[in-house]
């Protein structure tokens, strides 16, 4: 029971980091760096708990939260396929941007600073004490779907070949008519609408939204993505890890036997490990981050 | 011939910014002939081949293929008619498949879905179809550069192309390599196929092609049938002068100094390989050009690089007389008298947006400046020296790397190179990328080094320049020398062997 308990919590724990991570692998290979991860998040949750409250119904709330995803993915892709301008750059002052703006309509519509009203979630309070409400989520069961579905789109189909080539030799991709712009466009839209669901179920679990509530989960799933060399699976593997090493983290921290802060580097330290090629060889797509 | 031509260009006209690349360039090529385009570097067949085939579009001038006046279509409206590029530098995916680039952009698809399985069944049978060999399931990285050219070919051709452009094809090619694609594009030919040859090797046009149009600063300027021309005669056309091929003759007997650079037993890790240079020994002499022959990718690269201290060695020895250079920094060996020609001008040799006269004190600025501050007018006096002796053009001393092409960008490299105070030079692929003229120019300052007593170390993947350079020649492949001897004990035939690995013996 212990186990099964750990198990769930830990899958609980990794569903905002499946999603985000999904949302990272596609832009990454379509050579779009995804530091926006955090933000899609962000304003993922934000547009739900919005949705939720007005029409107090959780898919409506699913549907905005991923509206503002595509939206936050759209200018992204505009800022750094369109106009080329640095992915890093744009990707910090989007974080910062998605930060600042819930907060203005946290104020504006809510009046208030810190969180929103309880809204409508999927099945009922406090999902992870009861095993049926957990069940009845369907952002958990999308969330355990996204990964293979991702595995396949980019590593079976004619979209996902040309992702692969377009984040590796975009120019050769060109040269023989793959249209390499929209490819990329859609790359990131993806990102964004995967990785705003992340957001999605954070808000909805906690039938509420809480100012900056998605507190670096979506770096981590990034850290995931590359731990995880930029392939699907593995990034999803990663993700469980990482969740599993944060539901250590809780356990520990109730028994106090060693400072919770440095669990909470674990994800952080792999990742470090991972990228210096401890574990292997660590290649990023060839064209990634690099406007054309 | 009464057919209609397979490609006709008339009056093409293209410009960039100031830079007329073509004005008056015009092409005829019958359907089912090989075709040489030749000319130097900056003459304009690249734009034109790249008019052909959609890239640029022209601003004046007709392009038909066959008979369909198509002037200014677009890439997807070439290759929908059956014209391909393959391309000088590969446009291939190192990641994915062979089988996965050949089909990339027209994937075959089931179901919504890409059908790997058929897109290797039908690479396999177009590569059985034209002899182009390659192994489908291999991820293209880890092919040779003649597989990869191969695939390229196999591109092209899986879109229909009936009408090839090649763009300087052999520049990475051993010579087998070269035979095996001259066969293949044989049978291409007799099985209907128009090809479009740019190069500037005669030699290759001599072999292989049927008919040859010569270009010069953007226009065409003679057409020739490839049977009733001679190499001279080509050059001739391309230069506009007349132009010492081979060099002239030989002096034999040369007196050779005392042993210059002094290589014990080195091995050099390579960015995939552990021992990229796998214990090599040797000697250069002052007043001699060794040749490095040997297939890109065999270690030459490495071996250079760890001589001129820009890569770490495992182990041996490296010395210029009694000079250890492995306890010197890059600049150290400099000042031991080592001067380095790098292979890639462009990552190595040049910053591009420096000035000329920046780029031909990189490395040496030590030696211009006064109180730790650039001497401006020590370097524009070094500049207009160095200009007005290796004929730099443009030669405004302020202009960008960049603004040059390429023969004068490797002239500003060499132009630098010479100028130091050294005893061994290294030069890597000297003449790559660069026209007849500069070839010419850049051979004779090689030669002139080594008359004047410097020991010269040449690498080279073209070997015919080896041969026509060198006083003795070694061939690396793997790693390793394989074989090292005098100039007269050489010849294509008998090096050909040492360069694929077919032979080798105790150097």
């Amino acid at each position: 029971m212990g186990t099964l308990l750990f198990l769930g919590q830990t899958l609980r724990i990794a569903i905002p980091y499946l999603f985000a991570a999904a949302g990272g692998a596609i832009a990454e290979r379509a050579g779009i760096v995804s530091l926006t991860l955090e933000g899609f998040m962000l304003g993922g949750a934000f547009g739900a708990v919005i949705g939720s409250f007005y029409t107090e119904s959780a898919w409506m709330g699913m549907l905005c939260g991923a509206l503002v995803g595509l939206l936050l993915g759209a200018v992204h892709a505009v800022a750094s396929i369109r106009y080329r301008a640095d992915q890093i750059v744009v990707g910090v002052a989007l974080n910062l941007f998605v930060v600042g703006a819930t907060r203005f309509f946290l104020q504006l519509a809510f009046d208030s600073s810190s969180n929103s009203p309880r809204v409508a979630g999927f099945g009922g309070e406090g999902a992870s004490g009861n095993a049926g409400a957990f069940l009845a989520n369907p952002l958990i069961w999308l969330g355990i779907a996204v990964i293979p579905a991702l595995a396949w789109l980019v590593g079976r189909t004619t979209f996902g070949l040309r992702v692969r080539a377009v984040g590796e030799h975009p120019v050769a991709a060109q040269s023989v008519g793959v249209p390499v712009t929209r490819v990329r466009y859609a790359a990131v839209l993806l990102s964004g609408l995967f990785a705003s669901l992340g957001g999605v179920y954070l808000a909805l679990d906690q039938h509420q939204f809480t100012d900056s509530m998605t507190a670096g989960r979506g770096f981590i799933a990034l850290a995931a993505v590359i731990f995880g060399r930029w392939d699907p699976k593995r990034a999803g593997i990663a993700c469980l890890l990482f969740a599993a090493a944060e539901t250590l983290q809780i356990r520990l921290q109730a028994a106090q036997l060693i400072p919770s802060q440095f669990v909470a580097m674990i994800p952080y330290l792999l990742t470090i490990v991972a990228v210096a090629g401890v574990v292997g060889r660590s290649t990023p797509p060839a064209a990634l981050g690099k406007a054309e | 011939m009464s057919t209609m031509p397979a490609v006709r260009i008339t009056a093409v006209e293209k410009r960039f910014g100031a830079v007329r690349a073509n004005q008056g360039a015009a092409l005829e090529v019958m359907p089912g002939e090989i075709h040489a385009l030749v000319g130097e570097n900056g003459a304009g067949k690249s734009t034109l081949m790249k008019i052909l085939s959609g890239m640029l579009r022209p601003d004046a001038g007709t392009i038909e293929v066959g008979g369909r006046d198509v002037t200014g279509w677009s890439t997807a409206q070439a290759i929908a008619a059956g014209v391909g590029m393959v391309h000088q530098h590969f446009m291939l995916v190192p990641t994915l498949t062979v089988a996965e680039n050949v089909v990339l952009g027209r994937e075959p698809v089931s179901v919504g879905t890409f059908d790997g399985a058929r897109a290797r069944l039908e690479v396999e049978e177009l590569s059985a179809q034209s002899g182009l060999v390659v192994p489908a399931d291999r991820l293209v990285a880890d092919l040779s550069v003649g597989e990869a050219q191969r695939v390229e070919i196999l591109k092209t051709l899986y879109r229909g192309a009936r009408i090839l452009l090649l763009d300087e094809p052999t520049a990475v090619l051993s010579p087998p390599e070269v035979a095996e694609l001259w066969k293949v594009l044989r049978r291409l030919r007799d099985g209907g196929a128009t090809i479009i040859l740019i190069t500037h090797k005669l030699d290759e046009v001599m072999a292989v092609t049927d008919r040859i149009t010569v270009m010069r600063q953007g226009a065409t300027v003679e057409r020739m049938a490839t049977r009733s021309t001679t190499p001279e005669g080509i050059a001739k056309a391309m230069v506009g002068r007349d132009i010492a091929l081979g060099g002239g003759p030989r002096t034999e007997t040369r007196a050779v100094g005392a042993p210059a650079l002094i290589v014990r037993d080195l091995a050099v890790a390579g960015a995939r390989v552990a021992r990229a240079v796998d214990g090599i020994s040797f000697e250069l002499r002052a007043g001699e050009i060794l040749g490095i022959a040997g297939v890109e990718g065999n270690g030459q690269t490495e071996l250079l690089d760890a001589i001129a201290g820009l890569r770490r060695t495992s182990s041996g020895s490296i010395r210029i007389g009694d000079r250890d250079l492995l306890a010197l920094d890059v600049r150290g060996r400099g000042l031991a008298g080592l001067s380095h020609i790098p292979e890639d001008r462009h990552k190595r040799g040049l910053i591009l947006d420096y000035s000329i006269a920046d780029n031909l004190i990189l490395g040496q600025q030590h030696a211009f400046t006064r109180n730790g501050v650039l001497d401006r007018a020590a370097i524009d006096a070094h500049a207009a020296d160095r200009i007005a002796a290796f004929d730099i053009r443009p030669t405004d001393a302020t202009l960008p790397a960049r603004a040059l092409s390429g023969g004068n960008q490797q002239k500003i490299v060499i132009a630098r190179e010479m100028a130091r105070d050294f005893s061994v030079l290294l030069a890597a692929q000297p003449t790559r990328g660069v026209d007849v003229g500069a070839i010419e120019f850049i051979h004779a300052q090689l030669r002139a080094a080594r008359d004047a007593g410097k020991a010269v170390l040449l690498v080279s993947a073209e070997l015919r320049e080896v041969l026509e350079l060198s006083d003795r020649v070694a061939v690396m492949y793997g790693g390793r020398i394989v074989t090292i001897r005098e100039r007269h004990a050489c010849s294509e035939e008998i090096l050909g062997p040492f360069m694929t690995g077919a032979a080798r013996e105790a150097a």
